[in-house]
C-alpha cells in the first residue's frame, strides 16, 4: 500500500494552483502516516477554513471541515470523547493564528494529543491575498498595499510557550526532514505542532517578487537556519540575520498530556 | 395552607442553605410542595443576602413570594434591606445578638449567634439554631422533617454539632 | 419507581443530560446558566464521560460538535452573551446535521445586561441567528421538573431529527428550586446509523440521513460549504443548495406537528393566554385564582417550531394574550398565524410578570 491510496480518487482534480506547497505537505504528512501503520478507519483529518483546510476533503478518512479558526476546537471534541482515534488537523496561517489563535494556544496548554499541520503560506491564499498574522515585516498584499508594517508571529515560539510537547517547523523544500517531523509528532503524546513554510505563486509570490515558484522554494531554503546551527552562533555571539527561519525540532518533551489512547 | 418565608442576614451566614434545608424537609420529608428562590448578583456576597421558601400542600403556581408571612433576619444590613417592610400580621424572627432594630410586626428574639458561641462554642451554626427556633414558633415544618434535612445538608463529621444547635433553638423558639 | 428531589433548575437539567446517557459536556461558565456545568463536571467523569471546560463558547459548541460525530450524546450550556458567541457553529451544526443539545438559561439583554435576572430575549436568536436558512427545535421549560423532562427530550430529538436542539430555559426556572419526581430510567430515541452503501448524506423517507459515526469505517467528508449526498462540496451548484438547505428547513417544519408538545386550558374560552416558560407559572396562578372558563390557556413546551395548528384548537377565541419576558418576540410569530387580535404583554427588567400584572391587562381587553 503507497500514501497515494489514503486519497479519494473520486475528487480529483483538487482545487490548488499550480506550484502551490500545500500538496506537498499533505503527501509528506500521509507518507508519514503510511509508517505509522494507522488504519483509515482509526484516522480523523480536522481542519478550518483556508486553502490548507481543503486538504481533508481529498483524503479516505473521517474527516470534519469545520468553521474559520475552529478546526482545533472541533478535534478537541473528537479526540477528547473518542480518543481511540488518531487526530490530526490541517491549518494555515490565517486560521490558525488569526482568528484560531485562541484555540491554538489553549490546545497547546492543555498539551491535548492531536497533531497540527499548519501550512503557512503568510497570506491569505483562497480569498485573494490578504495579510495574515504571519505576512512578514514589509511584504505586500491586497490588505498591506504600503507593505506590512506589523510584526509576525513566531509560531513555533508561540507553541512552546503556550505548552504543546513538540514543535518542529521545516518548509516545503525540505520533504524528507518534515515527513520525519510529522512522524515523531504522531508518535509524541500531547499536542504536536509542525508548521510547514509554504509557497503561495498566486497570492503570495505574485506581489513579493516571487513569480516562479522555483524562486520563492529556494528563497525559503536560502533563508532557513537550522536551530542547532542557530544555537551554536548564539554562543559564539554571532549575529543571527532577522529574515532567517529557524528550521528543525524546536522543542520535544514529555510533559503531562490530556486525551492520550489509554 | 401556605407560608412564605423570607430569609435575609449576610454572607457566610449560611441564609441560602438555611432556606434550601426548609424546602428540603418540607418537599422530602413533609411530602409538601416548595419553591425557593434567592437573590444572586455580587450585592448578595458582601452586603445583604436573601432567599425565600414557599411552602404549601398543594403545587405551587406562581412562584414568587409577595409578601411573606414569616421573616427570618440574622443581620442589621438584611434587616434594614428585606425586614423592615414588614408588617402585621406576619411574624419576624431575629437573630437579637446582631440586630438592633425592630419590626413593626410580632416579632421573636432569639440570641441565636450569642447561644451558638456561647453554648456550643461554634457562632457558625447560628443559621440551624434559627431553623430551630423558626420550627419551635411557627411549625412551617415538622421538627423531624427538619432533622432529616439538616443532617442531609451539613458536611459530614458536623452532624451532631448541627443537631445540637437544632435542639437548642428549639428550646430558645418555643413560644408560650 | 421514581425518588422525590428538591432540586434546582440548573441541577435538573444536568440530571436529565446524564438520565438521558449525555457523556460529552464542552462549554464555558456563564451566569445563569453556571451551575449546569459545574454539577456535570462532578458527574461525568465519574461515569466515564467527558467534562471539558473550553476557552471560550465558540470552543464549547465546537467540541461538542466534534464529540457528536464520534457518537457521543455531547450537550453544552450557556446564556446570552455565549448563545451568540455560538451562532456561527450552530450553524454548521444544522447544515451538517449533527445532533447536539445546547442549554440556554436565558438572562437580560443586550449585551452583558442583566446577569443574575431572568429575560426570555434569546426567542428569536435562537431560530433565526445564524447566518441562511435552516430550522432548529427550542423547548421552553416552566417548571424544575420540566428541566429534567425536556433536556431528556431535546437529546431524543437532536438524535431523531439530526439538529441542534435548544432548552431555551430563564433564569427564574434556572435558579428556583422545587419538587422533582425522578424516573429511574428515561425513554431513548437513537439516532439512526448509516446503512452501509448508502451515500453519508442521502436523506430517507423523514428527510433524515443515517448517521455515520467516525471511526465505523463510512469515511465521512464533513463540511459546512454546501455539499452533495456524498458529502462533497459542491458550492456553486445553485440547484443542489436549493435542494439541500430546502430539505434542512423541512425534515423539522414538515414535523412540526409529530412534534408539537402543549397544553389546551378551557379550548372554548374567548380569551386566550399563550406562554413558555417562567410566565406560564404567573398564567396558571391568575388561571386558578380566576376560575373563569371563558379565560383559555396554550401552554407551549416546544416554541420552534411554532406549532400554529394549536391556535386554531380555541374555536371561539376573540384575542389572545402572550405574556413574554422581552418585547414580544413570539407575539410577532403568532401574529402571522391569526387575524385575530393578539395583545403582546410584555415585561422586561428582569422580573416575572405579576398576576396582577396579567389581570390588569385582562380587564383593559375585555
Amino acid at each position: 500500500m503507497s500514501y497515494e491510496d489514503w486519497y479519494r480518487q473520486d475528487r480529483l482534480p483538487h482545487i490548488f494552483c499550480a506550484g502551490c506547497g500545500n500538496g506537498t505537505i499533505i503527501n509528506c504528512t500521509l507518507a508519514a502516516i503510511e509508517q505509522m501503520d494507522w488504519k483509515k478507519e482509526d484516522t480523523v483529518f480536522v481542519s478550518g477554513i483556508g486553502c490548507s483546510s481543503r486538504a481533508p476533503g481529498y483524503i479516505l478518512t473521517d474527516s470534519l471541515h469545520t468553521t474559520h479558526g475552529r478546526a482545533i476546537a472541533f478535534a478537541t471534541g473528537v479526540k477528547m470523547a473518542n480518543p481511540d482515534l488518531h487526530v490530526v488537523v490541517f491549518t494555515g496561517d490565517g486560521d490558525m493564528a488569526a482568528i484560531g489563535g485562541n484555540h491554538f494556544i489553549h490546545a497547546c496548554r492543555r498539551n491535548i494529543d492531536l497533531t497540527v499541520i499548519c501550512m503557512n503560506n503568510q497570506i491569505y491564499g483562497m480569498t485573494g491575498g490578504q495579510g495574515s498574522p504571519t505576512t512578514p515585516k514589509g511584504c505586500l498584499s491586497s490588505t498591506t498595499p504600503f507593505g506590512c508594517a506589523e510584526t509576525p508571529f513566531d509560531l513555533c515560539e508561540l507553541a512552546t510557550a503556550a505548552g504543546a510537547n513538540y514543535v518542529s517547523r521545516w518548509t516545503s523544500y525540505h520533504v524528507k526532514e518534515l515527513e520525519k517531523a510529522v512522524k515523531v509528532g504522531l508518535e509524541t503524546p500531547g499536542f504536536s505542532f509542525i508548521e510547514a513554510l509554504v509557497q503561495c505563486p498566486t497570492a503570495f509570490g505574485r506581489r513579493n517578487k516571487f513569480r516562479q515558484v522555483a524562486d520563492h522554494v529556494e528563497y525559503l531554503r536560502s533563508h532557513s537556519l537550522l536551530k542547532a546551527k542557530r544555537d551554536r552562533m548564539l554562543e559564539n555571539g554571532e549575529h543571527i540575520p532577522e529574515d532567517m527561519y529557524i528550521v528543525g525540532e524546536i522543542t520535544r518533551r514529555k510533559r503531562p498530556a490530556m486525551g492520550v489512547k489509554p | 395552607m401556605r407560608n412564605e418565608v423570607r430569609f435575609s442576614g449576610f454572607g457566610g451566614q449560611g441564609i441560602i442553605l438555611s432556606a434550601v434545608i426548609v424546602g428540603r424537609a418540607a418537599v422530602i420529608y413533609d411530602n409538601k410542595y416548595a419553591v425557593q428562590t434567592q437573590v444572586y448578583g455580587p450585592e448578595a456576597r458582601g452586603g445583604a443576602s436573601m432567599s425565600q421558601v414557599i411552602i404549601d400542600d398543594d403545587p405551587i403556581l406562581y412562584p414568587k413570594v409577595a409578601t411573606p408571612d414569616i421573616y427570618l433576619i440574622m443581620s442589621q444590613e438584611g434587616f434594614e434591606k428585606y425586614g423592615a417592610v414588614a408588617e402585621d400580621p406576619s411574624v419576624m424572627l431575629i437573630d437579637s445578638t446582631l440586630v438592633h432594630s425592630r419590626p413593626k410586626c410580632r416579632c421573636i428574639e432569639i440570641p441565636a449567634t450569642r447561644e451558638a458561641k456561647l453554648t456550643l462554642k461554634k457562632d457558625i451554626v447560628a443559621n440551624i439554631v434559627m431553623l430551630g427556633a423558626l420550627v419551635a414558633a411557627t411549625h412551617v415544618v415538622s421538627e423531624e422533617s427538619l432533622r432529616k434535612a439538616i443532617l442531609d445538608s451539613v458536611p459530614k463529621g458536623t452532624e451532631d454539632l448541627n443537631l445540637k444547635a437544632m435542639q437548642l433553638g428549639l428550646q430558645l423558639g418555643k413560644q408560650p | 419507581m421514581t425518588r422525590t428531589e428538591f432540586w434546582q433548575g440548573n441541577t435538573a437539567c444536568a440530571e436529565g443530560a446524564l438520565a438521558a446517557g449525555c457523556n460529552f459536556f464542552g462549554g464555558y461558565p456563564i451566569t445563569p446558566s453556571t451551575e449546569v456545568a459545574e454539577h456535570m463536571a462532578a458527574k461525568l467523569p465519574k461515569r466515564g464521560g467527558v467534562f471539558i471546560q473550553m476557552e471560550d463558547e465558540i470552543a464549547g459548541i465546537a467540541s461538542i460538535i466534534g464529540a457528536a460525530w464520534t457518537g457521543a450524546r455531547a450537550m453544552t450550556a450557556t446564556s446570552g452573551p455565549g448563545l451568540s458567541l455560538m451562532m456561527e457553529n450552530i450553524g454548521f451544526a444544522a447544515m451538517t446535521e449533527t445532533p447536539c443539545v445546547v442549554i440556554n438559561v436565558q438572562r437580560g439583554g443586550p449585551s452583558t445586561g442583566q446577569p443574575t435576572m431572568s429575560a426570555q430575549g434569546d426567542m428569536m436568536q435562537v431560530r433565526f441567528g445564524s447566518q441562511g436558512d435552516y430550522a432548529i427545535i427550542a423547548l421552553c421549560p416552566a417548571t424544575v421538573q420540566e428541566m429534567f423532562e425536556l433536556t431528556v427530550k431535546a437529546f431524543n430529538l437532536a438524535d431523531k431529527y439530526r439538529v441542534p436542539v435548544f432548552l431555551m430555559a430563564d433564569e427564574t426556572i434556572g435558579h428556583m428550586r422545587e419538587k422533582v419526581i425522578v424516573p429511574d430510567t428515561v425513554e431513548r430515541v437513537n439516532r439512526k446509523p448509516l446503512v452501509p452503501g448508502t451515500l453519508p448524506f442521502k436523506a430517507d423517507a423523514d428527510l433524515v440521513p443515517g448517521f455515520p459515526q467516525f471511526g465505523k469505517g463510512h469515511h465521512v467528508h464533513v463540511t459546512g460549504l454546501t455539499h452533495d449526498e456524498r458529502g462533497y462540496p459542491a458550492a456553486t451548484n445553485p440547484k443542489l443548495h436549493a435542494n439541500l438547505v430546502q430539505r434542512l428547513v423541512d425534515k423539522i417544519e414538515n414535523a412540526r406537528n409529530d412534534m408539537a408538545d402543549y397544553d389546551v386550558i378551557n379550548p372554548g374560552a374567548s380569551r386566550v393566554f399563550i406562554a413558555y416558560g417562567a410566565p406560564v407559572r404567573t398564567v396558571q396562578q391568575v388561571m386558578y385564582d380566576l376560575n373563569d372558563t371563558d379565560i383559555g390557556f396554550l401552554r407551549l413546551r416546544m416554541v420552534w417550531p411554532f406549532p400554529e395548528k394549536a391556535l386554531a384548537e380555541f374555536k371561539n377565541a376573540k384575542a389572545f394574550f402572550i405574556p413574554e419576558m422581552n418585547l414580544g418576540q413570539m407575539a410577532r410569530e403568532i401574529e402571522r398565524h391569526i387575524k385575530l387580535p393578539v395583545i403582546s404583554i410584555p415585561k422586561i427588567g428582569g422580573e416575572l410578570h405579576t398576576p396582577a400584572d396579567l389581570i390588569s391587562t385582562l380587564e383593559a381587553h375585555p
